[in-house]
């Protein structure tokens, strides 16, 4: 690193914005932390906390491969509080042809360097007994996991601050301006102003083309051991993928408490907030067809949250050229929790001036600005 | 819900945490162990989690599973004009009236037959002769009552509110024009060392199991509390076998005895607690002395209690330990009524902040039973759009007068909220200790960072605690308002297809 310090403002403490403030302060610089409300309280208290790879698009494998190996790097410094658990990922099949997509998936993975297994229908019993009995198989991806992710905010912000930053809570940002960012009583000053409000960002950057994609979750009383692996259903990409107005996939995923966290739901309904009982519904009775003892299990809570989606289902990782000085790290969807680490990562080497691990260009925050409608 | 205080439920979780306490502490251990070096498989592997926890998700299944498996939820053709939600006296008042007035009713309890917690009836005793004169009006008004059943959830679609209730692991949707929350109170539990060591429990907890025909024979138990409910509690348990000995109310004797000054006007009141202090005339009371800590190991063994200047310690073998009521405002809440001081805010005609949403009895203010039953008539009326008798409303001006004088007497002290210690749990279903939580901090960061009310009791025992203890004011409600079997909660209609004219009054 560079001896000169400079002054990072990061605005929003997300788990976006934590990891931009832990990496950019590892690199030296001094930063500074906005939230407005309290660190983790929007979109990462209500997410799910898988770390997961995923290829939905190359650029997405590349982003999410990346992001995973360095939470697997961060794990042993990483606060309990973040109840890491290294579960792994079953993709589950119903029938021969979801099969068939599972092998491209693994070949995909394979070619990429990430460990990726068929499992035939009797492994599959075997692995997770409570799934229904005919589904034909599934890929087993061992390398992914689950985080709690608020606990995992309140680490990397631990880590920020060993390295010198300030995080203030309960400061909004009203804008951004070159190299800067007005609150209702302050205007402060620095080099760099990351975006990193997530869902919200296009409120201090207009023109960003990120909205809010809202999702249902519920969560079950404490029942160990009755799932082992986070499962997801072979439809979940294409329920993720299609920008439709609605659609639900099973997802599932066993928390360190011994919950099931059930998910999940995707809708483009602005900022209603509301438990739709119909998708809430739908959800739960696509998890139960898949986890028909799922039934018999008592749900405690229910909730809604937003995910910060983009046209091309790939984050606005970069500068911001518009507005000099500021950087946006924001549009993360549903994988949020996920490419947190190598969102930081890579934001961190281009603000350094540095080579990045992988291509950053796919992610250029004014790579799509005039798709915003499509 | 539904007219209870909830203790039992209380005291079920707390047997539930305990048999869970092994799967946490596990769980908690299994997070941690990764080797960075070593592939994540290994790392999972290596973590071991408890077998024993298995069997109980098995036999929890089996046990379970055939009112789980695909239930049918009714279809959506009528609207009722009223559904009273809570079988209280509150609830039971509400229905009788408004059934009779014309309404076509549906009443929602969680109880087996109506009547609450407080008329809910005794293996050992009848019920009280008004009691048993207001279910015998119930049951002649015509209202629709679902007996052991839950509402987990209540939203406002357009003109109407669907209400989800769930019995027996079934769910089912009521339409309704108007709502009736009479949902009652719950105790109020504050933190203190080993309050949640098997053998403290509420003390309308306790009074629960003696009505259900616990025996209480032998056991030595000490009460202690607040308010005009530990004397019946007392006398129920002498009743039940118990020895008790002593009732420590924790409001000041000059509170006291102003109270009881207070009761020469209201000669039915007096006469009720001259018969129950008859019933345990050997019990030492003692007013301005509060519990303080109970210790034991496997069991209960003696409680510590002070008068605040000096302690004592007696060996027992149940505590009762509660501090008043809470009301029960998560549907209320649920539905945007507002509320102050932990109060659902009415009009004259018991309607919420909301339009056709009224509530009566406990959940607008503690008040006891003659308040519930006056507002509850008073709910009923305008629920079934008929006009309030003066009369009414003037006896429930001072049944209110009454009960603010109550409150007033029993107010807790200062030194009550102050007994937990940092190593007292003051989330018992996520044992979350009092030192964990930041006073900087609001509910929602301790639910977040320590899952403070994160547990199947949704915060109804710690929520009104921190309230207490750290200011912190109530979290949103989220659905279910109870826990729910996830099967119950699958493929339902959407409120769009709900029909749109059919059956309005």
């Amino acid at each position: 690193m560079t001896a000169r310090r400079s002054d990072v403002i990061v605005v929003g403490a997300g788990i976006v914005g934590a990891a931009c403030a832990a990496a950019l302060a590892r690199d030296g610089w001094r930063v500074t932390v906005l939230e407005k409300s309290f660190a983790s309280a929007g979109t990462t208290s209500v997410g799910m906390g898988h770390l997961v790879v995923m290829d939905d698009s190359p650029e997405q494998l590349a982003l999410t491969q990346y992001s995973v190996r360095l939470w697997r790097e961060l794990a042993s410094v990483l606060d309990p509080r973040s109840e890491l658990d290294p579960c792994g990922t079953l993709w589950v099949a119903e029938d021969e042809s979801q099969l068939w997509a599972l092998r491209s998936k693994r070949d995909v993975y394979l070619a990429a360097g990430v460990r990726a297994e068929i499992l035939d229908a009797r492994a599959l019993v075997a692995e997770e007994p409570n799934l229904r009995r005919d589904l034909v198989g599934a890929l087993h991806v061992r390398g992914d996991g689950v985080v709690y992710p608020p606990g995992a905010v309140l680490s990397l912000l631990d880590a920020a601050r060993a390295n010198g930053a300030v995080i203030r809570e309960g400061v909004e940002v009203h804008e951004l301006m070159p190299n800067g960012a007005r609150t209702a009583t302050e205007t402060l000053h620095a080099d760099v102003v990351v975006n990193a409000a997530g869902a919200t960002s296009p409120h201090l950057t207009s023109g960003l083309p990120i909205v809010p994609r809202k999702g249902h979750l519920a969560i079950t009383d404490r029942y160990a051991r009755f799932c082992r692996h986070q499962i997801v259903e072979v439809g979940y990409l294409a329920s993720a993928h299609v920008m439709t107005n609605e659609s639900v996939a099973f997802n599932v995923q066993p928390r360190s408490t011994g919950q099931l966290l059930i998910g999940s739901s995707r809708e483009l309904v602005g900022w209603d907030a509301r438990i739709n009982r119909d998708i809430l519904g739908r959800m739960l009775d696509r998890a139960t067809h898949f986890m028909p003892g799922l039934g018999g299990l008592s749900v405690i809570r229910s909730w809604t949250g937003f995910r910060p989606a983009t046209p091309d289902k790939l984050p606005l990782i970069g500068r911001w050229d518009p507005i000099p000085g500021v950087w946006i790290a924001a549009g993360h969807e549903g994988l949020g929790i996920t490419t947190s680490l190598g969102t930081a990562q890579l934001l961190a080497d281009l603000i350094a001036g540095r080579a990045t691990q992988i291509d950053a260009a796919a992610f250029a925050p004014t790579r799509t600005i005039a798709a915003v409608h499509a | 819900m539904a007219g209870r205080f909830t203790s039992s439920r209380g005291s079920r979780w707390q047997a539930r945490c305990s048999t869970r306490a092994c799967t946490h502490s596990v769980d908690r251990a299994t997070v941690i162990r990764v080797d960075p070096c070593a592939e994540w498989a290994s790392a999972t592997s290596a973590v071991s989690r408890s077998t024993a926890s298995r069997i109980s998700v098995h036999a929890w299944l089996s046990q379970n599973l055939e009112c789980a498996s695909r239930p049918g939820t009714s279809p959506l053709t009528e609207v009722r004009d009223v559904v009273v939600i809570g079988g209280g006296p509150a609830g039971i008042a509400a229905t009788s009236v408004a059934a009779e007035n014309g309404a076509h009713v549906t009443m929602i309890d969680e109880g087996s037959e109506p009547g609450g917690q407080i008329w809910r009836p005794s293996a050992r005793s009848t019920q009280p002769r008004r009691a048993r004169r207001w279910i015998a009006r119930l049951d002649a008004s015509g209202a629709e009552i679902l007996r052991s059943t839950s509402v987990v959830d209540v939203e406002r679609v357009g003109e109407r509110f669907v209400v989800v209730a769930v019995s027996r692991g079934v769910g089912r949707e009521l339409l309704a024009t108007s709502v009736v929350l009479a949902t009652g109170a719950r105790e109020r539990f504050l933190p203190f060392p080993g309050w949640t060591r098997p053998g403290v429990i509420g003390v309308g907890g306790a009074q629960a199991l003696a009505k259900s025909g616990t025996s209480f024979r032998g056991r030595r138990v000490v009460i202690a509390g607040s308010g005009p409910l530990l004397l019946p509690v007392a006398a129920n348990l002498s009743r039940s076998g118990a020895k008790v000995l002593l009732v420590a109310e924790q409001a000041p004797p000059a509170n006291v005895v102003r109270f009881t000054a207070g009761l020469w006007s209201r000669p039915f009141t007096l006469a009720q607690a001259a018969a129950l202090r008859a019933g345990f005339m050997t019990t030492p009371f003692a007013t301005g002395t509060w519990v303080v800590a109970a210790r034991g190991d496997t069991v209960l063994r003696e409680v510590t209690l002070t008068d605040g200047r000096s302690m004592r310690t007696l060996s027992c073998d149940v505590l009762c330990a509660a501090f008043g009521l809470v009301p029960n405002t998560e549907i209320a809440r649920l539905l945007g009524c507002a509320v102050e001081l932990g109060a659902v805010v009415v009009d004259e005609t018991q309607l919420t902040s909301v339009a056709n949403v009224y509530c009566c009895g406990e959940p607008t203010g503690i008040g006891g039973v003659d308040l519930a039953l006056v507002e509850g008539q008073i709910a009923g009326l305008a629920a079934a759009a008929r006009t309030v008798p003066a009369q009414l409303v003037s006896r429930r001006a001072r049944q209110r007068r009454d009960a603010t004088r109550l409150d007033r007497a029993f107010s807790l002290r200062g030194e009550v909220f102050a007994l937990a210690d940092a190593d007292t749990i003051v989330c018992r279903c996520e044992d979350v200790r009092l030192g964990s939580l930041d006073r900087q901090w609001g509910i929602r960061q301790a639910k977040l960072y320590t899952r403070a009310g994160m547990g199947p009791c949704q915060g109804r025992v710690c929520g009104a605690a921190l309230e207490c203890l750290m200011g912190w004011p109530a979290d949103s409600v989220r659905v279910p308002t109870q826990p729910t079997p996830c099967g119950t909660l699958t493929g339902r209609s959407s409120p769009q297809e709900l029909p749109s004219e059919q059956g309005a009054s």
